[in-house]
C-alpha cells in the first residue's frame, strides 16, 4: 500500500515504528473516522482518546502520546478494534504503548492503575492463585489509599465473599518459574 | 456415570468474591447430568494484568491451564469470561510457531494437542443440551448483560455475534423470561479498575443499570464475575438521575436456569448478592 511507504523528514518516525513492530498494526492505515473514539467507553476519561492516539504515533507527536493517561485507562474492551474499518487492533496499539512504558520503567501518569496490576502479579506468583483480600489489601497500603473500600468489607465477609488467608497451590513455586523465564526470554529477546 | 464429562477450570473469583457462581453452575450442572471435575493445581490465567505487563506471560499463564487440560484429556468449561478469553488467546498463540516455541519453552513441556475450550454460556445455551423446565421465569423481564470478552475478539472468542449476542436472551426466553431489547449488552462496565479508578466504574456501570431499568428490567443476567462485582457490589454507590438507588438485582444466569429447575433460592446462594433478588422474585410470584 503507497501509504506505508510516505516517511515524512520532518517528523520523528521512532515511536511508530516501535509500536507498529511490537503490535503488529498499521499505523499509517488509519485515516481518521473516528469509530474508535464513538464506541470507546473510556474516552471521557483519557487525555487524548483512541482516534487522537492513532493520529498523534502518525505525526510523531510522541510526547504527547507517552504522557498521555490514555493507554492506562483503557479498559481493553476491544470495541476499537472490533469496529475499525481498516482493520487495526487499536486496542493492541494501546497494550503495545503500556508493555513499553512498564518495560522502560516509564512513570505512569495512572499510578494508581500500575499499582493494581504489579500487585496483582505479585500476588499470583507467589500464590499461583489470586488472593483477593490481599489484593485489595496491599493496593489500599501501596496507592496510599488507605481507607478505599473499605466500606464493603463487613458485608463481604458476612457473605463469605472474602477469605483473610491466601490459598496457596501445592505447585505454586512452578508459578514462580514461570515469571523467572518468562523474564529470561524477554531479555535475551530485548538484547538481541 | 454422566455423558457429559468436563474437565471445570473455575478461576480465582469463582472461589471467593463469585461464589454463587460457582456454587449454582455446579448445581445446575449435576441437574442436567454434565459431570465437572475441577482441575488439579490450576493456577490463575493471569487476568488482565498478564498481558498488561508481558505478551508472554499473558499466555504463558493460560497456557498452563491448557498443559493441566491436556493430561486430563477431557474438554474444558469456563464459567468466567475473563478466565474463558485469557485461554482461548493461548489457544490462538500456540498457532503460531514463534509463539508456540517461547511458551513451550516457558512451560518446560510442549502442549501436543488442542484442547476444546468452551464458554460456560455455551455448554448450557439450551440447544446443545435439553433443559428441562419445571418452573417457567414468567412473567420476570431480564436484560442479558454480556460484557466484552464472551464476544470479543470474535476471532478468538468465536461465540456469538459481536454487536448484538443473542444466546443468553434465547436461553432466558427458554426458561420462560421475557429478555428486553435494549443498548448496553455488550457496552464495558469498568473491567478491572474499582480499585484504581471507582470513578469510571460507577459511571459506566451506572450508565448500564440505569438503562437496563427504564426499559423495564427485573434483573439482570451475567456470564463474567467481574461484570457481576461491578454491577452489583458496587450497585449502592451509584444513583439514577432522580437521585434514587437502582436496586436491580444481578443475577448469574446459571442461578436463572436453577431456578426453572426448581432449585432453590437458599441452594442458589441468592442471598450472596449484595442486591437481594428474593423480594423481586417473591413479587413475581417465582419464589
Amino acid at each position: 500500500m503507497i501509504v506505508d511507504n510516505i516517511v515524512n523528514p520532518t517528523i520523528s518516525n521512532e515511536l511508530r515504528y516501535e509500536i507498529e513492530s511490537r503490535s503488529g498494526q498499521k499505523i499509517l492505515s488509519c485515516y481518521q473516522c473516528g469509530k474508535c473514539s464513538a464506541g470507546c467507553r473510556a474516552a471521557f476519561a483519557m487525555d487524548l482518546p483512541p482516534r487522537l492516539i492513532m493520529r498523534s504515533i502518525q505525526i510523531g507527536l510522541e510526547e504527547i502520546v507517552l504522557a498521555s493517561n490514555s493507554y492506562w485507562v483503557c479498559l481493553q474492551c476491544q470495541v476499537c478494534s472490533a469496529r475499525c474499518p481498516r482493520e487495526i487492533d487499536i486496542a493492541r496499539v494501546m497494550e503495545s504503548l503500556r508493555q513499553r512504558a512498564i518495560e522502560e520503567k516509564a512513570k505512569p501518569p495512572e499510578r494508581e492503575v500500575a499499582v493494581f496490576h504489579r500487585i496483582f502479579l505479585k500476588l499470583i506468583k507467589r500464590y499461583g492463585r489470586l488472593y483477593e483480600a490481599g489484593l485489595a489489601a496491599f493496593y489500599n497500603l501501596l496507592s496510599r489509599h488507605f481507607f478505599a473500600n473499605l466500606s464493603l468489607l463487613p458485608s463481604m465477609l458476612f457473605k463469605g465473599k472474602l477469605s483473610f488467608r491466601p490459598h496457596k497451590i501445592r505447585g505454586a513455586k512452578k508459578i514462580a518459574i514461570i515469571f523467572e523465564k518468562v523474564k529470561e526470554i524477554e531479555s535475551e529477546k530485548a538484547s538481541s | 456415570m454422566s455423558e457429559l464429562v468436563y474437565s471445570y477450570y473455575p478461576g480465582c473469583s469463582l472461589h471467593s468474591s463469585a461464589k454463587e457462581y460457582d456454587i449454582s453452575t455446579r448445581l445446575v450442572c449435576q441437574a442436567l447430568g454434565i459431570e465437572l471435575r475441577e482441575l488439579e493445581e490450576w493456577i490463575c490465567c493471569g487476568a488482565s494484568s498478564a498481558h498488561t505487563a508481558s505478551d508472554l506471560l499473558g499466555l504463558a499463564l493460560p497456557a498452563y491451564n491448557l498443559k493441566l487440560a491436556e493430561k486430563a484429556d477431557l474438554p474444558v468449561v469456563i464459567p468466567c469470561a475473563m478466565c474463558f478469553s485469557r485461554l482461548k488467546f493461548a489457544i490462538a498463540g500456540l498457532k503460531d510457531d514463534a509463539t508456540r516455541n517461547q511458551i513451550n519453552m516457558v512451560l518446560e513441556e510442549g502442549l501436543a494437542k488442542e484442547v476444546p475450550v468452551e464458554s460456560l454460556l455455551k455448554v448450557l445455551d439450551g440447544k446443545s443440551i435439553t433443559i428441562p423446565v419445571k418452573k417457567p421465569l414468567t412473567g420476570l423481564k431480564v436484560a442479558c448483560y454480556y460484557g466484552c470478552l464472551l464476544v470479543r475478539p470474535m476471532e478468538v472468542a468465536n461465540l456469538d455475534d459481536v454487536e448484538n449476542p443473542r444466546m443468553m436472551d434465547e436461553l432466558v426466553e427458554m426458561l420462560g423470561a421475557e429478555s428486553i431489547d435494549w443498548d448496553f449488552k455488550t457496552e464495558c462496565c469498568g473491567a478491572g479498575l474499582p480499585l484504581a479508578r471507582p470513578d469510571m466504574v460507577l459511571q459506566l456501570s451506572n450508565q448500564i443499570l440505569s438503562q437496563a431499568k427504564s426499559y423495564g428490567a427485573d434483573c439482570v443476567a451475567v456470564a463474567c464475575p467481574m461484570c457481576h462485582s461491578n454491577l452489583d457490589m458496587q450497585q449502592k454507590r451509584m444513583k439514577s438521575e432522580d437521585g434514587e438507588h437502582l436496586d436491580l438485582p444481578i443475577l448469574y444466569f446459571t442461578q436463572l436456569i436453577g431456578l426453572a429447575l426448581g432449585i432453590s433460592a437458599k441452594e442458589l446462594a441468592l442471598k450472596k448478592h449484595f442486591i437481594n433478588p428474593v423480594p423481586m422474585l417473591k413479587d413475581k410470584g417465582l419464589l
